[in-house]
């Protein structure tokens, strides 16, 4: 059953173990993903994207922990896997993409140098056909005259350019995962524009799956095909793009995209900002962790966490709200909802 | 905007800064002229490096212009040709800014009750302890905290609160004028809006005038009334925002709406992106003629011998390009 899926996260629980006490960062977090899907992942910081998608490469800080629940990548238990199992499918099966490309390339090796590290380790090529491999990469990326870059460092080139050398660098294997850590988010739009085009075309190119992780709506809505919204370390809503975006059922999930300013009004419309903080994961809430900030917060939404209500599968959400009867009840159907 | 009066008039500012080690310059501001009303929000755009920041500091002569005149509200405060450089402390009460980033822009070590009073012990704007204590106080309110945040340090607050204390601090002074450098773009999506709507709160009840810098599009159109591009150093195009977003004249505004993420699915499908090849130009040693030419698909002879001037080509509306009669 398992090999229905490319990624399996069953139901995952994983702390930090800080000097100030456990850090719950994921709280119960169930993804199933197919092969050569898009999915992105949104929510703000702190929420548990980034958590998520490094946990499924098994990269956790030295103090964090998964302490319940399974996580499964292309048949392997990740969970279950030692260190040294967990090397050989790192940058070959799935590879990550960070969002700032000045700090995940070594500024004293060459760009040649660090494509070629991967190669050289997971495939038999060596000599030329390494620096060929190289090479193709780079044509792949959208990068021109090959064989001079692959003999530049970092720093003589721009913030795009590097950018699409970590995207050459992730692909070297042709990973069947690619899982972008807000890859655009330190770009200049323009810019941006030209990485997410780039992301696409090689998307179906080589048809592998790709994680984005984003909090800008705007990059899911051109590119994902599902979207997982988090909060506080759970998935509080789950959907394909147009369910999220047209049909959202979690107040959180309505709060983002009312309070983003909509581009092509012509009518002034003041912002509508979610209330509040985010929450304290060491300190999080007994019920819902949304409900804090909720302005249609109920009694149990503060006592108890709401269950998953499915709608039209494989669209979900987390919200007492879409339960009918009991939300019926506690407001004597005084509501259209 | 009822109130017409122009408050701040910029005319060909110029701001270079030497490159280490070498005679050659940064061209990072290169003859700005903008002017704003009192009461208006006039926002900036462009992408990192285009001299929108600088911009903002040069007026307030954080960093002394190389060349240009800055006139606010009737006095000049700084002309390189007839040399004047008027003292700003005075005008420091009128002109003030809030930074980009509410990590480092606050004294890690200094209360936050200390941080914001510390504009009005320069400007002796109490007479008293007490006074000084309760005007803090009614700062922090106004901008959403409270009494007990006064005694705490930076490091126990969020990013939207640190960005708070930041406008606080600003607003010490009771100023007029407020440059606004990306003050926004650092938090989390949902904590943007409530700053931005404190923003425009802010402006209402205070009559405030913002010079309002950001990269991102989307923020800018909402809060501005006007808005100016910037590149590579200069103002490219100048219009209100329903006319800059809807009838954009010049081919680098173009795309950069394109460019914009549209959270929504289906216009985002539907809509264009025309991708610019290519990267932004250095500042060190711009391209001759127009400074866009190296990435615009309209680029003609005349762009690399002649820069166009910044040109009037409908009411409010001003472009900087040769080739406006081709671009549809």
């Amino acid at each position: 059953m398992n090999d229905e899926y490319l990624v399996d996260i069953q139901h995952e629980r994983l702390s930090f173990f800080t000097p100030a006490g456990e850090v719950k960062a994921l709280n119960d977090v169930t993804i199933q993903m197919k092969a050569g899907e898009v999915l992105g992942i949104v929510g703000e910081s702190g929420s548990g994207k980034s958590v998520t998608a490094y946990s499924i490469m098994g990269l956790t800080a030295d103090n964090g922990r998964i302490v319940g629940g399974t996580v499964t990548f292309n048949g392997h238990r990740i969970d279950q896997m030692p260190e040294t199992e967990l090397r050989k499918i790192r940058g070959k099966e799935v590879s990550i993409i960070f969002q700032d490309p000045m700090t995940s390339l070594n500024p004293v090796y060459t760009i040649g140098n660090q494509i070629g590290e991967a190669i050289k380790l997971h495939t038999d090529k060596t000599g030329d056909e390494v620096t060929e491999r190289i090479k193709e990469l780079l044509r792949l990326v959208g990068i021109n005259e090959p064989e001079k870059r692959i003999r530049q460092y970092p720093h003589e080139l721009s913030g795009g350019m590097r950018q699409r050398v970590v995207i050459a660098m992730a692909l070297a294997c042709e990973p069947k995962l690619l899982i972008a850590d807000e890859p655009t988010t330190a770009l200049d739009v323009t810019i941006q524009a030209q990485i997410l085009e780039l992301m696409q075309d090689l998307q179906k190119q080589l048809g592998m799956g790709i994680i984005m992780i984003t909090h800008d709506l705007g990059v899911v809505a051109s590119m994902c095909d599902h979207i997982a919204v988090m909060y506080a370390g759970e998935i509080v809503e789950y959907g394909r793009t147009d369910d999220i975006f047209y049909n959202p059922r979690h107040e959180y999930t309505k709060g983002l995209i009312r309070s983003i300013p909509k581009f092509y009004e012509q009518e002034y419309e003041r912002l509508i900002p979610i209330e509040g903080q985010p929450v304290d994961l060491l300190n999080p809430p007994a019920g819902c962790p949304f409900a804090p900030r909720c302005d249609s917060c109920m009694k149990i939404c503060l006592k108890q966490k709401p269950d998953k209500s499915v709608f039209d599968e494989p669209h979900y959400a987390r919200c007492w709200l879409n339960d009918k009867e009991l939300f019926e009840e506690s407001t004597k159907g005084s509501t259209n909802e | 905007m009822s109130d017409t009066k122009t408050l701040l008039k910029v005319t060909d500012l110029k701001q270079y800064f030497p490159v280490a080690g070498s005679k050659a310059l940064v061209h990072a501001v290169d003859g700005v002229s903008l002017s704003i009303k009192k009461g208006e929000t006039f926002g900036l755009v462009g992408e990192s490096g285009c001299g929108k920041t600088t911009t903002g500091r040069a007026i307030l002569r954080l960093t002394e212009p190389t060349a240009g005149r800055i006139e606010y509200d009737g006095d000049v405060l700084f002309d390189s040709s007839t040399k004047e450089k008027k003292d700003m402390l005075p005008y420091r009460r009128k002109m003030q800014i809030v930074f980009q980033d509410p990590y480092a822009s606050l004294d890690p070590r200094m209360t936050v009750g200390d941080i914001v009073g510390e504009p009005m012990d320069i400007h002796k704007l109490y007479s008293s302890k007490e006074e000084r204590r309760e005007k803090i106080i009614r700062l922090l309110e106004r901008v959403g905290l409270n009494s007990e945040h006064a005694n705490r340090y930076p490091h126990e607050f969020s990013g939207g609160q640190r960005q708070r204390v930041g406008i606080a601090r600003a607003l010490a002074v009771d100023p007029e004028f407020i440059v606004c450098d990306e003050p926004v773009s650092a938090l989390d999506v949902s904590i943007q809006a409530q700053v931005v709507n404190m923003f425009e709160d802010l402006q209402k009840d205070l009559g405030l005038t913002y010079l309002f810098i950001a990269h991102d599009l989307s923020i800018v159109n909402h809060i501005s009334d006007r808005i100016g591009v910037m590149y590579l150093g200069h103002l490219v195009e100048v219009a209100s925002s329903d006319q800059l977003i809807f009838h954009s004249a010049h081919p680098y505004t173009k795309s950069l709406i394109s460019a914009v993420p549209i959270a929504d699915p289906k216009t985002a499908r539907a809509s264009k992106r025309i991708i610019l090849e290519g990267d932004v130009p250095s500042p060190v040693n711009p391209p001759s003629g127009c400074p866009f030419r190296t990435r615009c698909p309209y680029a003609t002879d005349q762009c690399s011998a002649e820069m166009p001037a910044l040109k009037e080509i409908s009411s409010g509306h001003l472009a900087a390009c040769h080739n406006l009669d081709r671009i549809s």
